[in-house]
């Protein structure tokens, strides 16, 4: 069977590809319903990342996070329509030490391998997983960015010593407001402070205990541990920040993407035993857990649902760049995909 | 009796005189690793809405169709092949009257024709045609024209340039609800058909209104040896990782 691939083949200019699927040589096949914008598909779409790395990863098809439904299982496993979210991680072989979003060798959707921008996906059968009615359509859409924060949150419990009555999170955006959501409902003991530089991104984290601005913060705030979900040029002063805010022996979970290399005050850092903990993407384990905490608790569904800026149908290339672009202009929140193409 | 509703028509009934010196109909010639038809048929097969195909194709070549979807798509328990008419419309009335037979005609049943040598055809093309054919009964699968149109009754000299923006070219699918479609052609006198060759041109002269569904200028016929080469490099543009 033909299929249609939308690849990026430079900065802000999609082709349209086409390949041969064998559908008997495929465990499944699923066709993607709905679909979201991530920053990193951004950074190749308006060429922010090295020309060396563009060069040597486009042609490639955007997008890695996205839901659709069974249109073919070998398997037996799911019914044909079955409502599935996808993995983007695609690892060579099973570790029980290394995990799979770590491992030497794994492919990832939309780096270096393409995304979910095509008519039709081919892929293992185990790298589906099936949605429960309780999480819609356009939250389901970037389960993968919440599965991050899962992520984050899961090596943050193996790494950090029992002391966890404040936990700060450093960052406005998505992930920020996904990450201090989560520890708001899995830490139920726990003072969740977040720390940003947007006013009024920060009236949205309503269910935070405290927020405050980066720039004014009281001088008696202490956290016991945090996450930085900052990022880009942000990203040293964010660390360095929680450096000087966090207790002795504290986690520090790092979560934003830097282009760049980042300087941090590593006196302090060994004064105070601080451990980093780096983190970056997700599991199978990280997605069946997030899907176990949103249908346990329908109230985080509604808060996540705030995080959706707009969702736009998209039937064409034309409609898809048209689609980067806005999400480009877009002020806060997830640009969703309602694929037709 | 089956309640199937939705049919994929796969219509590989051209014997493919245009193509130069090749031996065999255009559908049956490989594109990638496989025949062209079979890309075809996987493109209704993998579609959720459609229950049932039906291939339709030259008597003689109906064993050989029959044994390459077996070799390639392996399952087929919702794939029939059977033989076509001597004319498109021929070959369409022999589908309607092999889905009454089997399953029983009702008046939401659908027959979804496409040319066998279309496989470029995606999935949003089938979906729209199945939508807008349940809601008005006929849709043809269209775009814009990006040439402009010249007619000319005699051959020599041009009678008249329609305006461009009123003019599409059609592609295919061309899809149904098969009750209509079946009363209309038989009410056509022997003389109209003969000269209708399309089967949507069969409703408009029946007054019934036909859908525009967008088509994409990928959706290809492969009718001509550069159309072959056309979609080889289609194809060969893939990206291994």
């Amino acid at each position: 069977m033909i299929n249609t691939i939308y690849r990026l083949v430079a900065p802000r200019k999609f082709q349209m590809d086409y390949e041969n699927i064998d559908i008997h040589n495929s465990e499944v096949i699923v066709r993607p319903t709905y679909l979201s914008i991530c920053h990193a598909d951004q950074r190749y779409y308006q060429g922010q990342r090295d020309p060396k790395v563009l060069e040597k990863k486009l042609p490639m098809a955007l997008i890695h996070e996205a839901i659709g439904r069974v249109v073919y299982d070998r398997t037996g496993k799911f019914k044909i329509g079955d409502r599935v979210v996808m993995l983007p991680n695609l690892p060579p072989y099973f570790d029980e030490v290394i995990a799979e979003n770590y491992m030497k060798g794994t492919k990832f959707r939309s780096s270096g391998y393409d995304g979910y921008l095509q008519e039709y996906i081919a892929t293992n059968v185990d790298r589906i997983l099936l949605l429960p009615d309780a999480i819609h359509n356009h939250v389901a859409a970037f389960l993968e960015l919440i599965s991050v924060a899962m992520e984050a949150i899961n090596r943050f419990e193996q790494h950090s010593h029992v002391g966890k009555g404040v936990i700060g999170v450093w960052g406005d955006g998505n992930l920020g407001y996904i990450t201090s959501l989560l520890l708001k409902k899995i830490y139920l003991e726990s003072k969740i402070i977040v720390f940003g530089k947007n006013l009024e991104k920060l009236l949205d984290f309503s269910f935070a205990d405290e927020t405050y601005l980066i720039n004014d913060i009281p001088d008696n705030i202490i956290v016991d541990h945090a996450f930085e979900s900052v990022g880009g040029s942000g990203s040293g002063a964010a660390i360095n920040q929680i450096i000087d805010l966090i207790e002795p022996e504290g986690t520090i979970s790092i979560m934003g993407v830097s282009e760049y290399e980042v300087g941090i005050n590593t006196r302090l850092l060994l004064e105070k035993g601080i451990v980093l903990i780096g983190n970056s993407r997700s599991s199978l384990l990280d997605f069946k857990q997030t899907i176990e905490i949103l249908c346990k608790n329908p109230d985080t569904v509604e808060y996540l649902e705030r995080l959706i800026s707009c969702v736009i149908e998209v039937s064409n290339m034309q409609q898809i760049e048209e689609a980067f672009e806005n999400d480009i202009r877009k002020s806060y929140g997830k640009t969703i995909l309602k694929w037709n193409a | 009796m089956s309640r199937a509703k939705v049919f994929g028509i796969v219509l590989a009934g051209g014997m493919g005189y245009r193509m130069g010196n090749s031996d065999k109909p255009k559908q049956y010639m490989e594109l990638g690793n496989k025949p062209i038809i079979i890309h075809t048929i996987e493109k209704f097969y993998i579609h959720p809405e459609i229950e049932k195909i039906i291939v339709l194709c030259p008597k003689a070549w109906v064993k050989h169709t029959e044994n390459i979807i077996k070799k390639y798509i392996q399952s087929t328990s919702n794939i029939c092949v059977i033989e076509g008419g001597e004319t498109r419309n021929d070959t369409i009335m022999n589908a309607i009257a092999f889905v009454e037979e089997r399953y029983g005609l009702s008046e939401d049943t659908i027959i979804v024709t496409h040319d066998s040598v279309r496989p470029f055809v995606s999935h949003r093309i089938i979906s729209e045609n199945i939508k807008y054919a349940k809601l008005y009964g006929a849709c043809d699968t269209v775009i814009p024209a990006s040439d402009t149109i010249v007619r000319s009754d005699n051959g020599d000299y041009i009678t008249d340039i329609p305006e461009r923006k009123y003019m599409y070219q059609g592609q295919t699918p061309q899809t149904f609800k098969a009750p209509i479609l079946k009363e209309m052609f038989l009410s056509l006198s022997e003389e109209e058909k003969e000269i209708l060759t399309d089967a949507a041109k069969i409703l408009l002269l029946k007054g019934q209104k036909v859908y525009l569904v967008q088509g994409e200028v990928s959706n290809i016929k492969i009718t001509y040896p550069f159309d072959v080469r056309v979609a080889q490099t289609l194809l060969a543009g893939e990206k291994h990782d």
